[in-house]
């Protein structure tokens, strides 16, 4: 019998952590479908073994650290961790690429901190940036959306996961990467050139986009999150984009509406940014937070070595947000100042 | 630490009080230069020896050196201990020299090797004073072969690579791949991967510490004869 200290409030919300879990899982479906529809299923076995190791492993470190694993594996988390890097992950992966992200997130970045809720580091990320920095070779091997190149089927999909010697997959760079290795073109020759290029983004890539802020738009509404860190995210994002574009040359970086549409920009501003746990608490913080975010995501994608940066933008604000939360305390009703300046 | 024994004193630097894991010093060397056996071994035996070298000197001079002036003096004896192994290295192996390259020198500023000097050396007789410099030498090396051997292991998959630097050429082919085609975890060898190993290593450390204490209050804690009442406040006599 699990005895739960309750403590107060004990008027409660509707929502509990499984809850809001399981809507979250609910809300990344469109952008899965998406990414299926535009990259075959490689993103969908990416997401079914990662679940998979990411329960088996949760299980394991509870049972070690004497907690009921019954109870905690019924919140989801670990759930929510696999398919957020199983998205993050190019498809085709092997299946120990998959396995050891979601060891370093379940483990590392989870466990090793005390659980959820105790994590100073999205999990996700942290896994994501364990396999980016350890496998730059297999991390960058996207394979090319459907239009552009053959799409491989549901067999080869597992092939490539779990026979990865046997699979001969085609990749190419993503289109952030093309921009960011021809900066002396114009942009229009550029998209007339490369079909990678679609209407406002990467074909297949701003589809995706789209889709993730749908699912994002959804969560909004259900009120999951609220929608401070994500617009700040976005609107810093667009607006050093339309700073430094200068509307015709590759080296300036690419349009706003290419960089909210590019990458990981949705799925980070509304999946990743908005994780309750390591991201500021206070309403101007996570402005501030997400702002910041948005502001990384740019620096690193134009004038740093890595094509996106959604990851490390989030790892280093996850670090921030206990200093940004320090400084942004909200006024409490009849004192001057808040917090404990 | 008037009476401490030889006993005491390798207890205390291979494990109760070893400087890279209990004492957390030295740590700039351990995190940099741990990428694989062959390097940790190479500063491991620089660091031990200048140690030693130190240890015995500062032993030697501890009576005609005032209070005022002994850290400059401990600093130049240190550094002449330093500065000798590193010209015996440049002679004996060059490439290891080159490798290991600014962490040689800053061997000078290892807080583990003015620690001892200040703490120990500089207050006790020449025997024990060696005996501590070599023991404490020896839990630091034993911590930074252990860290290099498991950062080589996980991040290339093979041990004991390049041996041949320290060794000679008869060590070439020590090399042992542990695992074929194995596909390189940069992590591991990056310096993240030092900080990760290293506190797991020191949680290694405390769960057999943990372990120890456990089994000694089991043995203890003898069971009463004849009263068999349950009492919730104090001891039953």
């Amino acid at each position: 019998m699990a005895l739960l200290r309750v403590t107060s409030p004990h008027a409660h919300g509707p929502m509990s952590t499984p809850k809001v879990m399981r809507q979250v899982l609910l809300a990344t479906l469109p952008g899965v479908l998406v990414l299926t529809h535009f990259f075959g299923f490689g993103t969908l076995v990416n997401i079914l073994w990662g679940g998979l190791l990411a329960v088996a492993l949760e299980s394991l470190a509870l049972k070690l650290r004497g907690r009921s694993p019954g109870f905690y594996l019924k919140d989801c988390s670990a759930l929510v961790t696999a398919v957020l890097l199983g998205i993050a992950l190019p498809p085709y992966a092997p299946w120990w690429l998959v396995a050891v992200g979601i060891a370093s997130a379940i483990l590392l970045a989870k466990h090793l901190y005390g659980g959820l809720g105790y994590n100073p580091f999205n999990p996700a990320m942290v896994g994501y940036v364990v396999l980016l920095i350890s496998f730059p070779v297999q991390m960058t091997a996207w394979a090319p959306p459907r239009g552009v190149g053959e799409v491989p089927g549901l067999l080869e999909a597992l092939l490539a996961c779990f026979a990865p010697a046997s699979y001969d997959g085609v990749t190419q760079a993503t289109p952030l990467d093309v921009l960011k290795q021809n900066n002396s073109l114009l942009i229009g020759d550029l998209w007339k050139d490369n079909p990678l290029f679609g209407r406002w983004g990467g074909a297949g890539w701003e589809w995706a986009n789209i889709a993730f802020l749908a699912g994002g738009l959804w969560l909004l509404y259900r009120r999951i999150f609220t929608w401070h860190a994500p617009v700040a995210f976005l609107a810093a994002l667009a607006l050093m984009a339309a700073l430094i574009y200068d509307g015709g040359s590759s080296a300036s970086g690419g349009s706003p509406l290419f960089h909210l549409l590019s990458g990981a920009t949705m799925f980070g501003a509304f999946f990743i940014v908005t994780d309750p746990v390591t991201s500021a608490v206070s309403v101007r913080g996570r402005l501030v937070y997400g702002a910041l975010i948005g502001l990384l995501v740019y620096v690193i994608r134009v004038w740093g070595n890595y094509p996106d940066a959604v990851a490390f933008a989030v790892l280093i604000m996850n670090f921030a947000a206990p200093f940004i939360d320090h400084y942004t305390q909200p006024r409490t009703y009849g004192h001057k100042t808040g917090g404990t300046r | 630490m008037a009476t401490a024994n030889f006993r005491e004193l390798s207890l205390n630097g291979l494990w109760k009080n070893n400087p890279a894991i209990v004492q957390l010093l030295g740590l700039c060397p351990l995190l940099a230069v741990t990428g694989s056996v062959v390097n940790a071994l190479g500063l491991a035996a620089a660091t031990t020896l200048v140690l030693l070298c130190s240890n015995t000197a500062v032993s030697v001079i501890r009576n005609i050196v005032s209070d005022a002036v002994r850290l400059p003096v401990f600093v130049m004896i240190i550094a002449a201990a330093v500065t000798c192994i590193e010209l015996l290295m440049q002679a004996f192996a060059y490439e290891l020299y080159q490798i290991l390259g600014i962490f040689l020198p800053l061997i000078t500023t290892n807080c583990v090797i003015l620690g001892r000097a200040d703490a120990f050396a500089s207050k006790n007789p020449l025997p024990l004073a060696m005996f501590d410099g070599l023991m404490m030498g020896l839990g630091f090396g034993v911590i930074l072969v252990l860290l290099g051997a498991i950062r080589e292991l996980v991040g290339t998959g093979a041990l004991f690579a390049n041996m041949d630097l320290l060794f000679g050429p008869g060590a070439a082919d020590w090399k042992l791949v542990l695992v074929a085609d194995y596909q390189a975890f940069l992590l591991a060898v990056l310096p993240p991967g030092a900080f990760i190993f290293t506190g797991l290593i020191i949680a290694g450390k405390n769960l057999i510490d943990g372990e120890i204490k456990r089994r000694q209050d089991a043995r203890k804690a003898k069971p009463v004869k004849g009263s068999k009442r349950v009492r919730v406040t104090g001891t039953i006599s």
